[in-house]
């Protein structure tokens, strides 16, 4: 078979075991040419990450400064206090009083609802696919499949409609007129990636390997479906599951077209949106700025050092960064 | 697809009749209960609104104003003659071409390196991979900072090492804001591509590296006659997920040069947002969506055939 089914193939065997298998080390003339290309290489990467670091710290006057510094030559936290509300002295943040912390927490909500709500609708339609005979069910699967041709970005103008429409919200009547429905609320963000088809897929080919004798022992005791899926299928899934989490995860908090698209008001920006556009439309307060960056990366590294296995094995089995 | 997944999925199936599979289907009813949330967001949020955009294309459709007049084909018409969609189209192919094959020759490169059982690699391929956890938006501020004109680290360093002897306006100038906008996504995409490749060389049995040695092969013959070829299918894959990807940047263009200067890096999808989100003219976006979609659906059944693999 072809290496790219070796690299994709998701079973309980393949998840926890990404990482290449080090040979035993010895010496070489190669290892040093090795080393020559990949240390340099490896500075310019972490180069943009150092900068962002120090000038996070350098007081606005010195972010100008040229030539540039890239150790702060005073330290200052005031870009930190002002991305958090505390101790703005600057008539500059007239229009933030309050810091912008709130789009760090309107993020982590965000991300979180959505991997929430993946986790268990996947799981739940995975678990129908993999493991429950019904008619109709292979043409389902091929429609939900078929969902995957069709790119959100591709979809925005109708979607941003629909929201726009739905009854009953944001002062909408039956109809769905006269509001404006769910843009700019949160559930305009969740809503639309509540479900992933991808993410269906993925549990379903991991959640086909559970014996079935599990299941009829215990149907054979009563338990019902739903308890047969959340006592049963959910745990013996978990690495699927924390590899889908993370990914989805990471896949909210960075997105950005959407919440541009359905945000307007600036109190439910997410952190990405929020300073994206302090960047193009307000060009005062650079250090809360880039305070705000450290801070909006730091999760999502976090995230990736301590679930670096699942997070690696993750993205090489989706290749689903895009 | 279909008739491959039935194969499979539903071996016990005899036919008998209608009523029976009623009968099933009300037995099973739970089943249709856990795939509703699916169902339902599904149809309304993928296919409702692939069939939307389809017959918004043939509407003049402005948010604002209460009419919303069939206009036949006029959108697509406007669409072949307007010279920023020409220009879009052609952005993108310039962005895809030059980012995807970077990316994989880089990624490919590290990956080669990396997997030779150097000490410190895990340490290595975490900082390859760093641009890759970043928020794409962060990742771009920064990045427009270093290509500032007045006080940017680039414009810095050419000068100090005498390569220019004036500073130059990356992002405002009309040849180098693309290329400027190329080289920060594929320092941003080099650590997917690494990855991926990493993960194809294990799979590579060791055997047949063994044997090349006993036939007396060199390092470069080696790579050259078992180490690309085998990675083929890897490569592959990471070509047509890198054009569905790269088809699809908007972030860095928004926060670099907002399309500019005069629309050199205004991209389909980018001038998709505009049109809709900037000139409310929703009928037309819906047009550049659609034409969008046709160059990626192809893709798109091409990385779903790998995944079909695994059904």
């Amino acid at each position: 078979m072809s290496a790219t089914v070796e690299t994709t193939r998701v079973t309980p065997q393949a998840i926890p075991a990404p990482m290449p298998r080090p040979r035993r080390f010895r010496w070489k003339w190669s290892h040093a040419a090795a080393y020559a290309i990949l240390v340099p290489g490896a500075l310019l990467f972490v180069a943009p990450f150092v900068w962002l670091i120090s000038a996070s710290f350098q007081p606005v006057g010195d972010l100008f400064s040229y030539p540039p510094h890239w150790i702060p030559q005073d330290t200052t936290l005031e870009g930190y206090k002002a991305f958090f509300g505390h101790g703005s002295t600057l008539a500059s943040r007239a229009n933030a009083p309050d810091g912008v912390a709130r789009w760090f927490f309107n993020s982590v909500f965000v991300s979180s609802a959505t991997t929430a709500c993946q986790l268990f609708f996947n799981a739940l339609a995975a678990y129908v696919f993999a493991k429950r005979k019904f008619p109709g069910r292979d043409l389902i699967f091929v429609a939900f499949l078929a969902t995957m041709m069709v790119p959100a970005n591709v979809t925005l103008i109708p979607n941003y409609i629909v929201l726009k429409h739905i009854p009953f919200m944001g002062g909408n009547d039956w109809f769905g007129l006269g509001g404006h429905g769910l843009l700019d609320s949160y559930y305009g963000l969740i809503l639309p990636n509540a479900v992933a088809a991808f993410g269906i897929f993925l549990l379903r080919q991991y959640m086909m390997s559970i014996p079935d004798e599990l299941l009829d022992a215990a149907r054979i005791d009563g338990a019902s479906e739903f308890k047969i899926f959340w006592k049963i299928i959910l745990p013996l899934s978990r690495p699927a599951l924390a590899a889908m989490g993370i990914f989805t995860f990471t896949y909210v908090w960075e997105d950005f077209l959407w919440p541009l698209i359905v945000i307007s008001s600036p109190d439910r920006y997410t952190a990405p949106l929020g300073l994206a556009l302090f960047v193009t439309k307000n060009r005062t307060s650079w250090d809360m700025l880039l305070a705000g960056s450290v801070i909006a990366t730091l999760p999502m590294v976090l995230v990736f050092l301590v679930f670096q296995r699942n997070f690696i094995k993750g993205i090489s089995l989706s290749g689903l960064k895009g | 697809m279909a008739a491959h997944a039935s194969t499979e999925l539903e071996a016990p199936r005899a036919p008998r009749g209608l009523r029976h599979t009623a009968k099933r289907a009300r037995r099973e009813w739970t089943a249709y209960l856990f795939l509703a949330p699916g169902m339902v967001l599904f149809s309304i949020f993928t296919v409702f609104a692939l069939g939307f955009t389809i017959y918004l294309t043939f509407h003049e459709w402005e948010i604002i104003s209460p009419d919303k007049p069939y206009v036949g084909l006029q959108n697509y018409k406007d669409m072949i003659h307007d010279e920023k969609f020409r220009h879009g189209v052609i952005n993108t192919f310039y962005f895809a071409g030059a980012v995807i094959p970077l990316q994989m020759l880089f990624g490919l490169g590290i990956a080669l390196l990396l997997n030779t059982g150097l000490r410190g690699r895990v340490v290595l391929r975490t900082i390859y991979y760093l641009p890759c956890v970043t928020p794409f938006v962060v990742s771009a501020i920064v990045w427009k900072w270093f290509y500032n004109g007045d006080f940017g680290i680039f414009n810095f360093y050419l000068l100090k090492t005498g390569l220019i002897d004036a500073p130059l306006s990356f992002l405002s100038d009309k040849n180098l804001a693309m290329p400027s906008v190329i080289v920060m996504s594929v320092w941003g995409g080099i650590g997917f591509t690494m990855v991926v490749y990493l993960a194809g060389l294990q799979a590579i049995p060791e055997e047949l590296y063994e044997a090349a040695k006993v036939d007396g092969a060199g390092p470069f013959a080696r790579l050259r006659h078992i180490t690309i070829p085998m990675l083929r299918p890897t490569t592959l894959f990471l070509a047509v997920v890198g054009i569905i990807f790269a088809f699809q940047q908007f972030t860095q263009i928004f926060v670099m040069t907002h399309g500019g200067p005069v629309d050199k890096t205004t991209t389909m999808l980018y001038y998709v947002y505009q049109a809709a989100f900037v000139y409310f003219d929703m009928g037309y976006a819906s047009t550049l969506a659609f034409a969008l979609f046709l160059v990626l659906v192809v893709f798109t059944i091409l990385q779903l055939r790998f995944y079909r693999q695994q059904i």
